[in-house]
């Protein structure tokens, strides 16, 4: 018992490595899980029918060939926003690599909303960078590095905190906090004001303040409003976009 | 309970707290995540010493904290006191009545989480808390209620699998078998 107040009571830096030693202990259970994972994949893949395999193969190359003309005119699109840019004297936009994560753990309490993803310090990876779904709508943050693992809070835990701002005419902004504690993909985004005319249906992105999170990622799409504080405020709750219950991979914004 | 059983319940508790982070199986379904390390300690505190009471507590919150975003070392405490307070009436307890095992299993594990959130309320944490919560412990305490005897039984069924057993003394005595003659 004494030692338990003890390790409550040291500075958080030691906390967190000794947290990380701790947690490193579940390395081989990791690495056991991820290849059984590979060797389910690649057993699947083995038992497949040659035909399905080319059909699958066929679909792929003309999504590809899509995908490589849209990238094309966009990269057009791009060069012709970046000249503009220069010709109104605007700031140039800063440019994010994503790099892809597998999720190998979640939080075992249910009074956290938290994730483990595969890349770590090893990786390059380091606190605060900003986590997106496959679909690329955000998913959280990154909390805890270590070597081969980061730690991801997901939206709607307490320690997530987004500036956000909704897509309609007076374009109202907001900050995306905590939800509660059954995970129904639903967040509050308080801090309007009184005089939001919001609607349902309406999209929430990120409105690129505060630092961590680049502007415009989708976020969700409004659900509702109320005003709160005797009409001082209003308070909006958000269905998020990324399922956040079911997310195998995601995408690690890196500057 | 020998030293070999002492390390097969520390080694449940590392295994049991990596498959509650790694599958979330139960959790999709009800939206709860059930904690298996109350249920365990059950078993320990029933069969097991203060050292094994003790080491199960320290390890498998130390385990569990390291995993999860609660600050490390706050699900120690809950452990070993609900770990200490069987221990302490163990004596009254018909350890291997099934309806006892549940009875344990569904107040430890209403018990150890109902406790750590006290003690992160207390340091000053936020966690997710709501009406849901209620719902959250209900599950926990009943999921747990069920797997108390079921701990009990694998445990039993490893010691017999695993432990050596000494061999019942047999009442047979050669110098003491009746020689019965033809009449």
């Amino acid at each position: 018992m004494l030692l338990t107040l003890i390790i409550l009571n040291l500075p958080s830096q030691t906390t967190a490595r000794l947290k990380l030693g701790v947690g490193s202990l579940f390395l081989p259970l990791v690495g056991l899980t991820q290849s059984a994972h590979q060797l389910a994949g690649k057993t699947a893949d083995a038992v497949l029918p040659r035909k399905e395999i080319l059909r699958q193969n066929e679909i792929l190359r003309r999504e590809n060939q899509e995908l490589r003309l849209q990238a094309a005119v966009a990269e057009g699109t791009e060069r012709e926003n970046a000249h503009l840019r220069q010709l109104f004297g605007w700031q140039q936009r800063q440019r994010h690599h994503l790099r892809l994560a597998n999720v190998i753990l979640r939080e075992p309490s249910n009074w956290w909303r938290a994730i483990e993803i595969d890349l770590g310090s090893r990786d390059g990876m380091t606190t605060n960078r900003p986590v997106l779904s496959a679909d690329g709508s955000l998913v959280g943050r990154i909390a805890y590095v270590r070597l081969t693992r980061s730690q991801v809070v997901l939206l709607g835990d307490p320690n997530v905190h987004v500036a956000a701002l909704v897509e309609n005419e007076t374009r109202d902004m907001g900050v995306i906090g905590a939800s509660g504690p059954r995970n129904d993909g639903l967040v509050e985004l308080g801090y309007l004001s009184k005089n939001v005319t919001l609607k349902p249906g309406q999209t929430v992105r990120t409105s690129g303040q505060g630092g961590i999170f680049p502007p415009d990622i989708l976020i969700g799409q409004v659900v509702d409003s109320q005003p709160i504080e005797y009409g001082f405020g209003t308070v909006a709750r958000v269905k998020l976009a990324a399922k956040l219950d079911a997310l195998e991979e995601v995408w690690v914004v890196s500057e | 309970m020998s030293l070999l059983n002492a390390l097969f319940i520390l080694a449940t508790a590392f295994v049991v707290v990596f498959l509650e982070a790694a599958f979330g199986g139960f959790r999709r379904l009800t939206g709860v995540q059930l904690d298996l390390l109350p249920p365990l300690m059950v078993y320990a505190s029933l069969s097991g010493g203060v050292v094994t009471i003790s080491l199960l507590a320290l390890l498998g919150g130390l385990l569990f904290d390291s995993l999860s975003l609660n600050p490390l070392g706050v699900s120690v405490l809950p452990l070993m006191l609900v770990g200490m307070i069987i221990y302490s009436s163990r004596d009254l307890i018909l350890k291997r009545q099934r309806f006892a095992q549940v009875v344990l299993g569904l107040g430890a594990s209403a018990a150890a989480p109902v406790l750590s959130l006290i003690l992160l309320l207390t340091t000053g944490r936020k966690p997710l808390l709501g009406w849901a919560t209620l719902w959250q412990l209900g599950v926990m305490s009943l999921g747990g209620a069920l797997a108390t005897p079921v701990c009990f039984l694998l445990f039993a069924k490893l010691e017999r699998s695993l432990v050596h057993s000494r061999a019942p003394e047999t009442s047979f005595r050669a110098d003491r078998e009746i020689r019965r003659g033809r009449l």
